[in-house]
């Protein structure tokens, strides 16, 4: 027996329990203005679904206390910095984790304060629902529309919209009515296509685990009935077979078996699509082909690998495979390119100008880039893009970016893992960038110059 | 081969391909591992033997099966671990083939570099020799098997985090983390933390050690144990941890949830005696493994986010 088996192999007699029974992770962020009670949601969500233990809820009664308060302000749950506290806002992405019979769900908390507009572009970009928070009392303000705005962008594929504060308008259907036409009407413009409305006290807990007798005018489900029963958001099946290549397995005399000398394997995750022993695949950006012959998940040999799915594969030929190349299926694979047209969210404090040279991580593979030119900032009052001649800190701008060397890059309207990438900046490692590719240009042809002006364009 | 050759199918749920959730988060655990040994040139793995170390190791020798994993690991002692954590790591390591490193809180008392603390607690101490040994090792990735499900300061950490040259952590300057793009570059004499399990909880950690038959420490299962009760814990008599006068010893059948320095460590009482047992126990508790178990934490309010600043775990 080789030393890793030991590892992984059976020494006790475990049997199955009932506890193990395991549904599927959704991923949900929430977006919100200051003060919409973002973190009272949250903190009545862990509540509700009994994920707050008594020692932590026995802290923040407390603290409640010592503050003077007369109920345990739930918002301590998820407020964990210090200056958070001090100030009584949220300031960075909390991640928070709860379930119930059928999922488990991890919650990104995404700050409301406009100059953390990143912290809202973090937790969509890995979310397959989005949780807006509207004040009842207010409707929809300029942060809804910025946050609306940004989950369009980003593709996220749900939203909800909490009309949070229900009883301060003494659960009053016509107030209700009001948001939800104003929001409909935002996210129709945005092409929001699912943005369901729920009434909702975070304080009360009406309608957020369970469907309130107090708002007896709606008859949809409690916020939690919802994201339970939400369908995944995507069926991978159906998009095309990719696979960035992290790393290239070859142990040759260090294998822990003799048996494994000769093995050579391309490790990466699934990035959309499934691929069985048997598939033509394509190596990019080289183009060589090859046949899959295996597929390895550690010691298990697997007949099919799908998207997300963390695997090795083993290739009929000794191609020429990389860290950073992308394993395709032979019938759609992208054609690589130098030159990239893509929607940026800037997130750094000096703005970004063109001819700035940055570095672009795309899948595995980071290669150089320089910003031919900002194409337009997108003005998020009506929506459309106005002429640019820099992108400042929070700015979602269209540029034209010129790369090192070809990648296979993908439109993100098709492929949310294939359109995107980061610009890092190579001085100091950081990540100024959230980027979405939007079309893509001829590798030959100059990347033609936009008219300068109103130019519109949809996000 | 192993028990995990081909007699466990991949869970998915009826007639789509969708990851269950343990499946989920292994892949991306592995998905993480991979990418920091692509980007980086030395990284290293802290292991302690306690359950969640244990866990990322089973991760890493998955991710890089069938070569071996491909980085060495960091134990920093604090001379107060239970004899058998050591001899569980000791074993690991050695079965496995890897090379161990340990960083000795010891050492830097004996020769006056730190200082035991009033408390006689050594956890806080450990931030010194862990940094040191960082740069002496001039590791540039440093996984650690924290989760974001233990605490409230970790509830706010990228999965990559940034440590500066003084090995601190600037919970207000994080670097957004996009997609499943991870960036761990840094600038000389930086480098990164990395979480693999960072959105595990503590029930999907037994439910994998469950599923994957990891053998853990023994004193993670129920056995008999001299112990005495403070603080509505139950500590175990031995060198670091003696009961005061008004403290009776009594023989408890008890087992550890976490494993940390045995002067502050609490054992709670349990019959599990089976990784299944303790999911069915995990599953049922209403405490938080670090409130029932952790002297350390329950101080402030802001304990580990000060801890973590100044490049605690």
């Amino acid at each position: 027996m080789n030393p890793t088996t030991n590892l992984l192999s059976p020494a006790l007699d475990t049997g199955s329990s009932p506890a193990l029974a395991t549904g599927t992770l959704l991923r949900l962020a929430t977006a919100g203005s200051v003060d919409d009670g973002k973190s009272t949601l949250v903190g009545r969500l862990l509540h509700d679904t009994k994920s707050v233990l008594s020692d932590q809820l026995a802290a923040v009664e407390r603290v409640s206390r010592d503050r003077g308060l007369t109920g345990a302000d739930l918002a301590l749950l998820t407020d964990g910095l210090r200056a958070e506290r001090e100030q009584g806002i949220t300031i960075d992405v909390a991640y928070r984790y709860f379930a119930t019979a059928t999922r488990s769900f991890v919650l990104a908390d995404c700050p409301g304060h406009v100059q953390y507009t990143r912290n809202t572009v973090t937790g969509s970009s890995t979310a397959d629902v989005v949780v807006l928070l509207i004040d009842a009392r207010k409707g929809v303000l300029e942060q809804t529309r910025r946050h609306l705005a940004v989950t369009a962008l980003l593709r996220v594929p749900h939203v909800v919209v909490a009309v949070n504060k229900i009883d301060l308008v003494d659960f009053d259907e016509d107030v209700f009515d009001r948001v939800n036409a104003e929001v409909q009407s935002v996210a129709r413009e945005l092409g929001v296509v699912d943005a369901t409305a729920i009434p909702v006290s975070a304080l009360d807990g009406d309608n957020v685990a369970e469907r309130s007798p107090r708002t007896p005018w709606y008859s949809g489900p409690s916020l939690l009935e919802f994201l339970e029963a939400l369908p995944p958001a995507v069926d991978p099946v159906h998009e095309a077979f990719r696979l960035p290549v992290q790393l290239v397995i070859r142990p040759q005399g260090a294998a822990l078996d003799v048996a494994h000398r000769d093995y050579r394997g391309y490790a990466g995750q699934v990035a959309s699509g499934v691929v069985r022993v048997g598939d033509e695949v394509v190596a990019l950006p080289s183009g060589r082909r090859s046949t899959v012959t295996g597929i390895d998940l550690g010691p298990q040999s697997l007949d099919e690998a799908f998207a997300l799915q963390s695997v090795t594969l083993r290739l009929a030929d000794e191609i020429d495979i990389s860290r950073g190349d992308v394993i395709a299926s032979v019938a759609d694979a992208p054609e690589p390119t130098q030159d990239i047209a893509a929607v940026v969210c800037w997130l750094a404090d000096a703005p970004l100008r063109p001819g700035q040279r940055l570095l672009l991580k795309h899948g595995s593979r980071t290669v150089q880039s320089a910003v031919r030119s900002i194409d337009g900032a997108l003005n998020l009052d009506d929506l459309r893009a106005v002429a640019a001649e820099s992108l400042p800190l929070n700015d979602i701008g269209l540029v034209t970016l010129r790369l090192a060397s070809p990648l296979p890059v993908e439109n993100y309207s098709t492929s949310r893992r294939g359109g995107s990438f980061l610009l890092i900046d190579a001085h100091d490692g950081r990540t100024v960038a959230a980027g979405m590719v939007g079309a893509t240009l001829p590798t030959a042809a100059d990347a033609p110059t936009r008219p300068e002006g109103e130019e519109e364009w949809e996000i | 081969m192993s028990a995990v050759t081909a007699e466990r199918p991949i869970t998915t749920t009826p007639e789509t391909h969708v990851l269950g959730q343990l499946d989920a988060l292994e892949s991306e655990a592995i998905l993480i591992i991979r990418e920091i040994v692509g980007e980086l040139e030395r990284p290293v793995l802290l292991f302690s033997g306690g359950k969640d170390s244990v866990v990322m190791l089973h991760l890493a020798a998955k991710a890089f099966w069938p070569a071996p994993i491909p980085f060495p690991v960091l134990h920093v002692d604090t001379g107060h671990n239970f004899p058998e954590l050591l001899d569980y790591r000791d074993e690991t390591v050695e079965r496995l083939g890897l090379r161990l490193e340990v960083a000795r809180v010891q050492d830097y008392l004996d020769d006056g570099r730190l200082r035991e603390r009033a408390d006689g607690l050594r956890n806080a101490l450990q931030t010194v020799p862990l940094l040191d040994a960082i740069n002496e090792h001039r590791f540039d990735g440093v996984f650690g098997g924290a989760r974001r499900d233990e605490e409230k300061a970790r509830a706010k950490e990228r999965i990559v985090s940034l440590r500066d040259e003084f090995g601190q952590w600037d919970p207000k300057n994080q670097r957004p983390e996009l997609w499943n793009l991870f960036n761990p570059r840094h600038r000389p004499g930086e480098h990164v933390r990395a979480f693999p399990i960072s959105n595990w909880t503590e029930l999907d950690v037994w439910k994998y050690i469950e599923r994957e038959d990891i053998p853990l420490a023994p004193l993670y299962y129920a056995h008999e144990r001299e112990v005495f009760n403070r603080d509505g814990m139950w500590l175990a008599v031995g060198p670091y941890s003696q009961p005061r006068d008004d403290e009776p010893v009594e023989t408890r059948l008890v087992r550890y949830r976490t494993v940390g320095d045995m002067s502050c460590t609490g054992a709670v009482e349990s019959p599990a005696r089976s990784n299944a047992e303790i999911v069915v126990e995990v599953a049922a508790s209403t405490l938080t493994e670090r409130g029932a178990t952790r002297a350390d934490d329950r101080i402030s309010e802001a304990a580990m986010e000060d801890r973590k600043k100044e490049g605690y775990f």
